[in-house]
């Protein structure tokens, strides 16, 4: 089951030209890029680890390109996503999020039940992926 | 795509198309002197615009490597070409944003293990996509202590500097005998550069032509007998301790308008015009101590 988060989750996945089109558009309006990167794809994990710091003063996709491709040599069975913040008064967050690397299999997820009282349900989302532990999921 | 071999190709029509021209005509309005630099700086515009008409007609030949090395003595304008060179490979379309990132060793060279990297890679990040100008370049190697961490920032800036070179040019600049020594201890350095631009000291000619831009941007005049004093000043001043060509020449003026500033202050009272607000006059220029036989140059 394919991973969908973000901006872009429509869409299928962006080559490395769109990728540098959209940074570019990011550096354009003066967001904060930054590269995060997880191996739990629970969809409530919204804080991934941060691949080194945000880049701010940033001129040039080239530099937060370089910055990825680092990231997913490190990472290359993990999630990668590019983030821009965008620091102006009044929004103060998160512009924009998109994956630009996943695992090569994504088992998907579980739907648990749970009996409650009274014949309630409860449902939780569980991934396959993370029944083993961080680090050798994919 | 390509065209046949002997189609005629207007590179005519190229250069002027691209802003090179305009480009070109500010470097010389605007800079005195320095022949040696805006030959070569031609070189490399005519070799760009060739290079786009090779492209044009499917003859790729990979980014020629632009990085850059400026020695002279202070103050002959190696900044200031620096930020001029940001500007002409951007109008030629070598480097995408034409911004310039200028450092020095404290913005490269971490304070203890590990530091250095993130450090110098950060620099690196920021200057992509235009120039990296380090000033006083040769502060990075320092022979005399073997555990210094500049040798760790020098080995991450040349392999940014061989792998990534359509992204951005780095230029080193300092004084000539201290970079010789610098390369010659750093030979991967030296080679990775294919521009060596060495800046000549001006003359007092191209002094006093530089003063008169200046006073220019300033919004200023001399008097005709200032002139003469301006003349005699920067004679005396070249053979004084700590010449630094434009850069004395610019001090010297700035102590000009304070002095100026403070005749008019003593004058208050008197009429005052426009033109008397915009002229130097000879002795605000005689006042300064360099005409005086002894005495520390202020």
């Amino acid at each position: 089951m394919r991973l969908t988060q973000g901006t872009f989750s429509f869409l299928p996945d962006l080559s490395d030209a769109q990728i540098r089109a959209q940074i570019e558009y990011c550096l354009g309006r003066g967001w904060a890029v930054s590269v995060e990167y997880t191996d739990d794809p629970h969809p409530r994990n919204a804080y991934w680890e941060m691949y080194g710091m945000p880049m701010f003063d940033l001129k040039d996709a080239a530099g937060v390109m370089a910055e990825v491709d680092a990231c997913r040599k490190t990472f290359p069975r993990h999630y990668v996503k590019v983030n821009a913040f965008d620091a102006t008064h009044g929004w103060e967050s998160l512009r924009l999020s998109f994956i630009v690397n996943r695992p090569p299999n994504e088992p998907g997820f579980a739907l648990d039940r749970e009996e409650g009282a009274g014949r309630m349900q409860r449902y939780s989302l569980r991934a396959y992926a993370a029944e083993r532990p961080e680090g050798e999921r994919y | 795509m390509s065209a046949p071999e002997s189609l005629p190709l207007d590179l005519e029509q190229l250069y002027r198309d691209s802003n090179v021209a305009g480009v070109l005509e500010a470097l010389e309005r605007e800079l005195v002197g320095l022949a040696p630099v805006k030959t070569r700086v031609r070189e490399i515009a005519a070799l760009l615009v060739v290079e786009k008409l090779r492209r044009s007609v499917g003859l790729e030949a990979g980014a020629p490597s632009l990085h850059m090395s400026f020695t002279g003595n202070p103050g002959t304008g190696k900044t200031t070409v620096a930020l001029r060179m940001a500007e002409i490979l951007h109008a030629l379309g070598y480097s995408r944003k034409g911004h310039l990132v200028a450092v020095t060793r404290d913005d490269l060279v971490g304070q203890y293990i590990g530091h250095t990297a993130p450090k110098t890679k950060e620099v690196l990040k920021r200057a992509m996509g235009g120039v990296l100008f380090i000033d006083e370049a040769y502060y990075l190697y320092r022979p005399e202590n073997e555990r210094d961490y500049g040798q760790e920032a020098i080995e991450i800036l040349l392999q940014v500097m061989e792998n990534q070179r359509e992204d951005l040019v780095v230029i080193l600049a300092g004084y000539k005998d201290r970079m010789d020594r610098f390369f010659s201890s750093n030979p991967g350095m030296a080679s990775r550069i294919a521009h060596h631009i060495d800046f000549p000291d001006y003359k007092e000619d191209e002094l006093l032509a530089i003063a008169g831009l200046m006073l220019d941007n300033m919004k200023y005049r001399l008097d005709p007998g200032a002139e003469a004093a301006l003349r005699e000043y920067i004679g005396l001043r070249k053979t004084r301790p700590h010449f630094a060509n434009a850069r004395s020449i610019r001090n010297a003026l700035d102590r000009a308008r304070l002095r100026q500033a403070k005749r008019l202050f003593e004058q208050r009272g008197a009429p005052l015009t426009r033109e008397a607000l915009m002229t130097i006059t000879a002795e605000d220029i005689r006042a300064s101590r360099v005409f005086e036989a002894a005495g520390e140059p202020r």
